[in-house]
Formats: structure tokens, C-alpha cells, sequence
């Protein structure tokens, strides 16, 4: 029985282009543990001069789904392990990582829990998406929405399996916010999160939510601070910041 | 042999002089990580408390606490999430002064750090002596903001900058050691960056982080 933070090497048994910028890296592991939703994997690169890059990814997948995870990685400018990721690794090869690591920033996911509210920047979607696939791989009914901001049309990730969650369950509410650019005829939000799109968010959660904000420092700054506002407790907003230096 | 990772190399060396402990980067921002909201502290509410195990307990208010002597420190800072970042400029009170405000009581070996909206982390009392620690008023030449901690936030340059409690209230002194905020969700004791001491699983095992899992 290993440890639970041994670094174990895992294979890329596919590799899935989400959005220009981003891609998910199905990873086979050798010692699979199940992991909550929300939780991170460190991923660490070694040069052959035996210099070494980490970096900690949020896990995507459920942890119904065994025996692999998946991450889902943005392309950062300049970045050194994310350029790495896209330009040097293909299915086959092998990454080294550990995890899963974190207990806070965690949906405990059971049938008499809160409504949940998801706030999203960008990327962040990706721990609030494992979250959204355990709800639905679990079988539970929690009132659920997504407020995602995003710049435009290109940068949805997960897309097509967030509409069809939406359509396909009437206790999941989809709000896409587009700060750039929206698709033509789009009827949303086309600006970035305010006080009226929060308000909106809550209003469709009666009783009050657990919420998790996840994406860039501005936005989950402006998020936490407008859902106190509405008189959230703090307890009950849990933040992850993804800064401009995650690569 | 570790494994190796074909075709990868260092992209950004580090500034002449500086060292990135293992596993870490070069950032310039100074990127902001919290857990939930950024608490917001009225001056005139704040106030700042050395308790626990101490002779009798010190209280200072805002006021009060910015007429202690103050010095600059411009120390690398390195974040668990894997930044560092060299030649920070900050100014504040070094925790020796604080401490020659209050008789300590022998076994008073631990300290934990409280801060407003309810954040806490521990550290060895060690660690925070001989010019290793401090309370930072002012980043950069202004008053530190709220989102990196202001009115005041604990600095400990040498561990990694999770034990830099932001809007820090107090400390406790311990006799025992007590996981804090992040410690009790798995991270280490101690944390101290060049020994990677990330997670609990890192710290050197003892009979309570041997049943510790994330």
C-alpha cells in the first residue's frame, strides 16, 4: 500500500482539444484513489539536467470514473509546463503526478445538501465541472446553476456537454456571460458579472446556497464580495483563484 | 533515476543571485490566493493581541501599533502553488519587537496565527524569532490592501507564504503544536519551501500525520 502522496507516473491515454487554448489530458493511473470534486493534482516535470517544473491541475473528472482522471490544462503564455503539455505530449507518454490533494474547496455531494452555486471564470469551470459530473453521475438532485464568464464564443469549455446537462435536467440552471463577444442572436448576458446577474443566479436557488467561485483573482474577488452582499454567510462561499501565473 | 520528461527544459532561468526552491516558478505579479471573501477591517475596530501562554496578555490598536518601531524587509516569497517571487518591499514590525512586549511562559514552543474572518495557521515559535518574521503594514510603499491581506498580515519569508497569515488579529502561544486552516486540510506542519514540505504527507511522519489523509 503506497502512500497517499507518492508521486505515481501515469500514461496519457488521450488527449481531447477543448477550446483553442485549452485541451483535456485523459490520464491512466497505476494507483487510482477517488478523489472529491474539487481536488487538484500536482503534475511534475523533470529535464534531463534533473530540473523540475510543478504544477497543480484541477481534476474534472467524477470520481465515479475509475481507474483515470482527467485534467483539463489552458495554454498560459510563456508557460512552461502548460507549453510543455501542448507541444511535447501525446498519447502514450507518460506524466508524473500526485494527488488527490485538497479538502477544502470540496462539494461533500449528498442528497440534503444546499442548492449549489457555481461562478466560473474561464478556466475555472474545470473543478465546478467535476462537480457538476459527480451531481449527475451520482444520481443527485440538487438544485444546481453555472454562472460562467467567459470572453467569447470560442472560450467555452465543455460546451456542448454543458447545453445538453442543461437541457436534460430541469434542476440545472446554464448562464453563460459573454465580456467580449456573444454569439449572434445571443439573448444573454453580455457583460462582466454584476450585482443583477448574481441576484439572478440566487434567485433561482431557494434556500441558501453553498457557492464556489472559481477563475481569475479579479473576478472571484468581485464574485465573493456581491454574493456577501446578498447576505451569503462567508461560510458558505468558498473561493479558488486561478491567477494569470497558473501556468 | 527519476524519471524524465523528453524534450523538456527550464524556459525562464532566474534572476542573477536568486534560487527557486524545487518545484517552483518566477512570477512578477503578485498573484492572490483566499479561501473565501476578503474580510474588510475598519481601522478603528482593528486591533492586534499576543495571548496563550504568556505572563499576561498584550493588546495593541491601530494607533498604538504603528508607533512601534518599524523596519523595511525585502525578502523572496514562495507560495505553495508553486510561485515564488524575489525582492518583495515591505515594511512593518518585526516580530522580536512584539516580543519584547510580553513575558513568554517556558513552555510556550508553538504559535498559532488568528486572523479577522476566522483564518488560522500554526508555527514552531522558532520560526518566528531573530529577525525571521513579521507584521507587514505597508507592500511596495503603500498600505498593504485588503486582498493581500491588509490592514496587516503576518510575513514569514522562510516558509511557504500559507504561514503568512493575511489580516492577522493575534497570536496564540502553545505548548503543543495544532494544525491551523490549511494544515487541517492537508497541509504540512511546518512548510518550509526548500525541504518541499507541501502537504502533511511531506512532513517527516510522526504518529499523527501517519493516520493523516488528504
Amino acid at each position: 500500500m503506497s502512500r497517499p502522496l507518492d508521486w505515481q507516473l501515469a500514461t496519457v491515454t488521450a488527449i481531447r482539444p477543448e477550446t483553442p487554448r485549452v485541451k483535456t489530458f485523459v490520464l491512466g493511473l497505476p494507483q487510482f484513489r477517488p478523489h472529491r470534486a474539487g481536488q487538484h493534482y500536482d503534475l511534475r516535470l523533470t529535464a534531463p539536467d534533473g530540473y523540475q517544473a510543478e504544477r497543480s491541475y484541477s481534476i474534472a473528472s467524477p470520481p465515479e470514473q475509475t481507474g483515470e482522471i482527467e485534467l483539463t490544462v489552458e495554454l498560459i503564455d510563456e508557460g512552461e509546463v502548460s507549453g510543455y503539455l501542448f507541444d511535447g505530449v501525446a498519447v502514450g507518454d507518460q506524466l508524473e503526478l500526485r494527488g488527490p490533494i485538497g479538502g477544502y474547496f470540496v462539494w461533500p455531494a449528498g442528497p440534503a445538501d444546499a442548492p449549489l452555486l457555481l461562478v466560473a471564470g474561464g478556466s475555472g469551470v474545470v473543478p465546478l465541472m467535476a462537480m457538476l459530473r459527480h451531481r449527475q453521475r451520482a444520481g443527485l438532485r440538487n438544485l444546481a446553476a453555472l454562472l460562467f464568464s467567459v470572453r467569447t464564443p470560442e472560450e467555452v469549455i465543455y460546451q456542448q456537454e454543458l447545453e445538453a446537462l442543461a437541457a436534460a435536467d430541469p434542476d440545472f440552471k446554464l448562464l453563460i456571460t459573454y465580456t467580449r463577444r456573444a454569439p449572434p442572436g445571443w439573448a444573454g448576458y453580455r457583460r462582466r458579472l454584476d450585482a443583477a446577474m448574481l441576484a439572478e443566479a440566487v434567485a433561482l436557488l431557494p434556500g441558501s446556497p453553498q457557492c464556489y467561485v472559481c477563475g481569475p483573482t479579479g473576478l472571484v474577488e468581485t464574485a465573493a464580495t456581491l454574493l456577501q452582499a446578498q447576505g451569503l454567510p462567508d461560510a458558505a462561499i468558498r473561493t479558488e483563484r486561478f491567477g494569470p501565473t497558473g501556468s | 533515476m527519476p524519471f524524465v520528461n523528453k524534450g523538456f527544459h527550464a524556459k525562464r532561468p532566474t534572476d542573477g543571485g536568486h534560487k527557486l526552491p524545487p518545484g517552483q516558478y518566477e512570477t512578477q505579479d503578485f498573484p492572490v490566493l483566499t479561501a473565501g471573501p476578503t474580510p474588510r477591517i475598519p481601522l478603528v475596530n482593528w486591533e492586534f493581541r499576543l495571548e496563550g501562554l504568556v505572563e499576561s496578555p498584550a493588546k495593541w490598536s491601530w494607533n498604538e501599533f504603528n508607533a512601534l518601531p518599524m523596519q523595511s524587509f525585502n525578502p523572496d516569497i514562495h507560495c505553495v502553488t508553486k510561485w515564488s517571487k524575489f525582492d518583495t518591499k515591505w515594511r512593518g514590525v518585526s516580530l522580536d519587537t512584539l516580543l519584547e512586549h510580553v513575558q513568554l511562559k517556558p513552555e510556550a514552543q508553538f504559535v498559532m496565527a488568528f486572523s479577522y474572518g476566522g483564518y488560522t495557521t500554526n508555527l514552531p515559535l522558532a520560526d518566528l524569532r531573530d529577525g525571521k518574521a513579521f507584521i507587514g503594514l505597508e507592500y511596495d510603499g503603500k498600505p498593504l490592501t485588503a486582498e493581500h491581506g491588509g490592514p496587516a498580515r503576518l510575513v514569514v519569508p522562510h516558509l511557504y507564504f500559507w504561514k503568512s497569515a493575511k489580516w492577522v488579529q493575534g497570536l496564540r502561544f502553545m505548548a503543543e503544536d495544532e494544525p491551523g486552516f490549511w494544515e487541517d486540510n492537508g497541509y504540512s506542519m511546518h512548510g518550509d519551501p526548500w525541504k518541499e514540505e507541501r502537504y502533511r504527507a511531506d512532513d517527516e511522519p510522526t504518529p499523527d500525520n501517519a493516520r493523516f489523509r488528504l
